[in-house]
C-alpha cells in the first residue's frame, strides 16, 4: 500500500536498523512506520531500533520470528498485538493494551504498563517494571507448550486477572526511585474485583495485605506452597538480570496465591429443560 | 410421596407393535435415550422425546410416529403450555433456561408481508436462462468516487490515482453465518465450507477458531474475532478471505458466549486453542472496546496484522439503535457490516433474549440502509444482513430493502438434515450436526450434505435469477436498495413507513 518508503540510516555491517520515529519532531503516521519495520525486516534484518517513537499504534503487530524491536520513547496502543515471537523492549513507559491476543514473543516495558496489558494472550512473556493500570492480564489463556506469564514490578489497579483462563500473574509490589534504589511501594499491591471470573491459572501476589474483600466473584487466597515457589523463581530472576535489581529485597516478603474456587463458577446458573 | 411437579410431556412416541421388527434400531439411534427394549418389546418414554424424527427415519418397517401430546391440558390462550413450562421449569430448578436455534414465538414475519414487482408493458422483462443475469457481488470497500490524474500536455497520459482497498467477488449474494466447530461438529463445518467453495459464496468461520483442514477453504471464509479471542493468531488471520469482529449476535444482543468444558474435547482444544476439558468462555464485552473510537482501534489492528489485504467488517445484533452504531462503524473503518436480527440462530442462549431481545431484520436492514445513505456512506460499504433468511424470497427481499449480502444458517442445517429440535446446547444430535460426540459426528455423510447445502443454494440463485428477469433487472447491484420494487401488505402502515415502502396498490 504504502511504496518507497526511505529509509534513513543503517548502521554498517550489521543486523541492526534504526528508525527515526519523528523526523524534523514530526512524528510519523503509525501506517509508514510499520511499513518501514515489515520491509526491514523482509530484507532480512533481525534487530529495529525505533528512536523517538511518540504513541504510534500497533507497533510490532504480528510479527513472526527471531527479531528484536527496541523502542526508546512512548509507543501507542496495542504495542505487539498478534505478535508471534519478537521480542519488544521498551525504554520508558507504554500505554494500553500491549501483547494484545499475543502468540508468543516478549515484551519488557522498562517504566510504567498502561491498562489491559496482556489481553487474551495465549502465550509470551510481559514484563513491566514499575506500576500497571486497571484490568491487567485480562482473560490470559494457556495451551499446550504456551503459557503466558505478566510480571509486574510495582502495583495493579482493579479488576487484576479477570476472566483469566490460564498462565500466571505476578505482582510483585516494589517502588523503583529515580536515583536507581528500590523499596516496598506504598500502594496497594491490587485493587477491587481481583480476579473477576477466574476459572483457570494463577495470580501470585507478594504481600502481606489482606485480599480477601478485594477479591472478585470466583477467586480465593490460598496458601502458596513451596513447589509453586520454586516454579515461579525462574521468573523473578529474569526479571531482576533484565532490569539490575538485587533479588535480596524481593525474599524480604511471603507471596499469596490467587487461584479459581471452581472450574465453573457458575455452572449451575443455567437448565435445559424442554420447553 | 411427595407431589410431581413433571410437566406433560409434548410429543408421545406411538410404535405399531404388529409390524415393529424389534431390531432396535431405533433404540441405537435415539441419542436421548426416550427408547430402549425391555427384552420383549420397545419401549419409549415420552418425556425425553425431542421429536428430532430420527427413529421414524431410520426405522425399516415404518413402525414409529411422533405425534403430539395435547390430549389433556386444560386449554387457556393466555396461559399457553409454552408460557406453563417455563413456569414449571424455573419453579423446579432456579436457574436461566437455555435454548438453541432462533426466536420460536409466533411473531409475524415482515418479509411475508412485502411483495415484489414485476414488469408490464412498460419495460420489458429478462429471461434468464435466455439472457445474462449477474447475481456477482463484489465484497469490500468501496471508493467514495474514483479519481484520475490529468496531463494537461498530454491528454493521453492518464492514470488512476484512487487507492482500492481490497475486494474480492463471490457468485452470489449469500454468506452461510457464522457457526464454529463445537456448536456444530467437524462433519457439518467441512461439508458448509466445501458447498461455499464449490458455489464460490461465503461462509463464517464462528468464533471459535479454524481448525487446520479448513485452511484450504480459506478464501471463501469469513473468520470471526470475538471477545474470547479463542483460536485467534496469524494463520487464523491469514487465512481468510476477510475477517469480522464479533460485536453481537442476532440471537443474544448483549451477551457473551459460554462452551461447556465437557465439550472441550481434543479436536476442539486444538482449534479454539484452549486446554482440553477447560471452559471456553466468551466475555460480554470486547475489553479493548468501550466505544467507536476503541472499535475503530481494533479494525485499524486487525488492517495492520494482514497488511491491508482482505477486508476487515464488524457484525452486531439488530437493536433500537442500530442505525447510528452502524454510521460510527464505518466511519470507523470497516470494510463490510454484518447485521444479525432477532430471528437470529445460536447453538446455546439463555430463552429469555432469544425470544425478546433485538429487533427485526427487516426494519435494521432499512434504517441502516437508509442512514448510511443519509451521510453518504453507503456505497463505501458492504451490508451483510441475517437473522432467519429463511429461503430465496426473504434473501430476495433482504436484497432490496437495502443489504448487498444474506447470511443465513438454519436452512444450511435444515438441508443437512436438522429436523429444528432446538435442543443443540445439549450436544446430543442424533443427525450428527449439533454434537461433537464422534458416533453421532460420523452419522452426517459429508459428501451428501455438501451436495444437498450446493442443491439449495444452486436454488436460491435460480430463483433469484428469475425474480429479477421478471422485474426487467440484470443484475443483482441494481436490486439492492431498490424499495420501489417492494410493496406492504401488512396491517402496519407505520411499518411500510420505517422500510419506506409504499403500500400494496400505491
Amino acid at each position: 500500500m504504502i511504496e518507497n518508503i526511505k529509509i534513513e540510516y543503517r548502521k554498517e555491517n550489521s543486523a541492526e536498523f534504526e528508525i527515526n520515529a519523528a523526523p524534523n519532531g514530526n512524528p510519523l503516521n503509525y501506517k509508514i512506520l510499520n511499513e518501514k519495520i515489515y520491509q526491514i525486516i523482509k530484507k532480512g534484518y533481525t534487530k529495529v531500533v525505533l528512536n523517538n517513537v511518540c504513541g504510534q499504534r500497533f507497533i510490532g503487530a504480528s510479527l513472526q520470528g527471531q527479531l528484536k524491536i527496541e523502542i526508546n520513547g512512548l509507543p501507542g496502543n496495542d504495542l505487539g498485538i498478534f505478535m508471534d515471537g519478537p521480542e519488544i523492549i521498551v525504554n520508558g513507559n507504554s500505554e494500553d493494551q500491549i501483547g494484545n491476543t499475543m502468540n508468543n514473543g516478549k515484551i519488557i516495558i522498562h517504566g510504567d504498563g498502561g491498562d489491559v496489558i496482556g489481553l487474551s494472550a495465549r502465550g509470551g512473556k510481559i514484563y513491566v517494571k514499575k506500576d500497571v493500570g486497571y484490568r491487567v492480564g485480562i482473560h490470559i489463556k494457556e495451551f499446550e507448550h504456551k503459557f503466558p506469564v505478566l510480571l509486574i514490578g510495582g502495583t495493579a489497579k482493579d479488576f487484576l486477572g479477570e476472566y483469566m483462563a490460564g498462565g500466571l500473574i505476578i505482582v510483585l509490589g516494589l517502588e523503583f526511585k529515580s536515583d536507581g534504589t528500590v523499596s516496598e511501594s506504598k500502594y496497594p499491591i491490587c485493587g477491587e474485583g481481583l480476579g473477576t471470573g477466574i476459572h483457570r491459572g494463577k495470580i501470585i501476589l507478594r504481600t502481606v495485605e489482606d485480599l480477601g474483600s478485594r477479591l472478585g466473584v470466583g477467586a480465593k487466597v490460598y496458601d502458596l506452597k513451596k513447589e509453586t515457589e520454586k516454579t515461579i523463581k525462574p521468573y523473578i530472576k529474569e526479571f531482576c538480570d533484565t532490569f539490575k535489581i538485587n533479588p535480596d529485597i524481593i525474599n524480604l516478603k511471603p507471596y499469596q496465591i490467587v487461584k479459581p474456587i471452581s472450574k465453573r463458577p457458575f455452572g449451575g446458573n443455567f437448565c435445559g429443560n424442554l420447553i | 410421596m411427595s407431589l410431581s411437579h413433571n410437566f406433560p410431556s409434548y410429543f408421545h412416541i406411538k410404535v405399531d407393535r404388529e409390524i415393529c421388527r424389534k431390531c432396535k434400531r431405533c433404540t441405537n439411534h435415539c441419542s436421548y435415550n426416550a427408547l430402549s427394549f425391555n427384552g420383549e418389546q420397545i419401549v419409549s418414554d415420552d418425556s425425553k422425546c425431542v421429536s428430532c424424527q430420527r427413529c421414524v427415519a431410520m426405522c425399516p418397517s415404518g413402525a414409529i410416529r411422533i405425534e403430539k401430546n395435547d390430549s389433556y391440558l386444560p386449554p387457556h390462550g393466555n396461559y399457553t403450555q409454552r408460557i406453563r413450562n417455563i413456569i414449571w421449569s424455573q419453579s423446579g430448578n432456579g436457574g436461566v433456561l437455555l435454548s438453541a436455534t432462533g426466536n420460536d414465538r409466533p411473531i409475524r414475519s415482515i418479509f411475508d408481508d412485502l411483495l415484489l414487482d414485476a414488469c408490464q408493458v412498460t419495460n420489458p422483462s429478462i429471461d434468464p436462462l435466455r439472457e445474462t443475469i449477474e447475481t456477482k457481488v463484489f465484497f469490500g470497500r468501496k471508493p467514495k468516487k474514483i479519481v484520475f490524474s490529468e496531463d494537461l500536455e498530454d491528454p493521453n497520459n492518464i492514470s488512476l490515482k484512487t487507492e482500492f482497498m481490497p475486494n474480492f467477488e463471490i457468485d452470489s449474494p449469500i454468506m452461510i453465518g457464522h457457526m464454529s466447530l463445537g456448536s456444530i461438529s467437524y462433519n457439518a463445518c467441512m461439508a458448509i465450507y466445501q458447498a461455499a467453495k464449490k458455489l464460490n459464496i461465503l461462509a463464517g468461520s464462528g468464533e471459535g477458531g479454524l481448525h487446520q483442514d479448513f485452511y484450504e477453504y480459506g478464501p471463501n471464509i469469513i473468520t470471526e474475532i470475538a471477545s474470547g479471542r479463542f483460536g485467534v493468531d496469524i494463520n487464523y488471520l491469514q487465512n481468510a478471505a476477510g475477517i469480522e469482529i464479533k460485536i453481537g449476535q442476532g440471537a443474544k444482543p448483549g451477551h457473551g458466549g459460554h462452551l461447556p468444558g465437557e465439550k472441550v474435547n481434543s479436536l476442539i482444544s486444538q482449534t479454539r486453542m484452549i486446554p482440553k476439558g477447560s471452559d471456553a468462555l466468551s466475555p460480554y464485552p470486547h475489553h479493548d472496546i468501550y466505544s467507536i473510537e476503541d472499535l475503530a482501534q481494533l479494525i485499524s489492528a486487525l488492517k495492520e496484522a494482514t497488511r491491508y489485504t482482505v477486508p476487515i467488517g464488524v457484525k452486531i445484533a439488530a437493536v433500537h439503535n442500530s442505525a447510528p452504531i452502524a454510521v460510527g462503524i464505518v466511519r470507523g473503518g470497516a470494510d463490510f457490516l454484518t447485521i444479525d436480527g432477532f430471528r437470529g440462530g445460536t447453538g446455546a442462549a439463555p430463552r429469555i433474549i432469544r425470544d425478546h431481545a433485538g429487533i427485526p431484520i427487516e426494519l435494521a436492514i432499512a434504517a441502516v440502509d437508509s442512514r448510511l445513505r443519509e451521510e453518504n456512506l453507503r456505497d463505501e460499504v458492504t451490508l451483510v444482513a441475517g437473522g432467519s433468511i429463511r429461503y430465496s424470497a426473504d434473501l430476495i427481499k433482504a436484497i432490496a430493502l437495502g443489504a448487498d449480502v444474506g447470511m443465513c444458517c438454519m436452512p444450511v442445517l435444515i438441508a443437512m438434515g436438522c429436523r429444528v429440535c432446538q435442543q443443540c446446547f445439549r450436544g446430543l444430535c442424533s443427525w450428527g450436526i449439533a454434537t461433537q460426540q464422534e458416533y453421532l459426528v460420523k452419522r452426517l455423510d459429508i459428501d451428501v450434505a455438501r451436495n444437498r447445502i450446493i442443491n439449495l443454494f444452486h436454488s436460491w440463485n435460480e430463483e433469484l435469477k428469475e425474480v429479477l428477469g421478471a422485474m426487467g433487472i440484470d443484475s443483482v447491484e441494481s436490486l439492492r436498495s431498490n424499495r420501489d420494487r417492494l410493496r406492504y401488505i401488512g396491517p402496519n402502515p407505520k411499518i411500510a413507513d420505517i422500510l419506506g415502502v409504499k403500500h400494496a396498490g400505491e
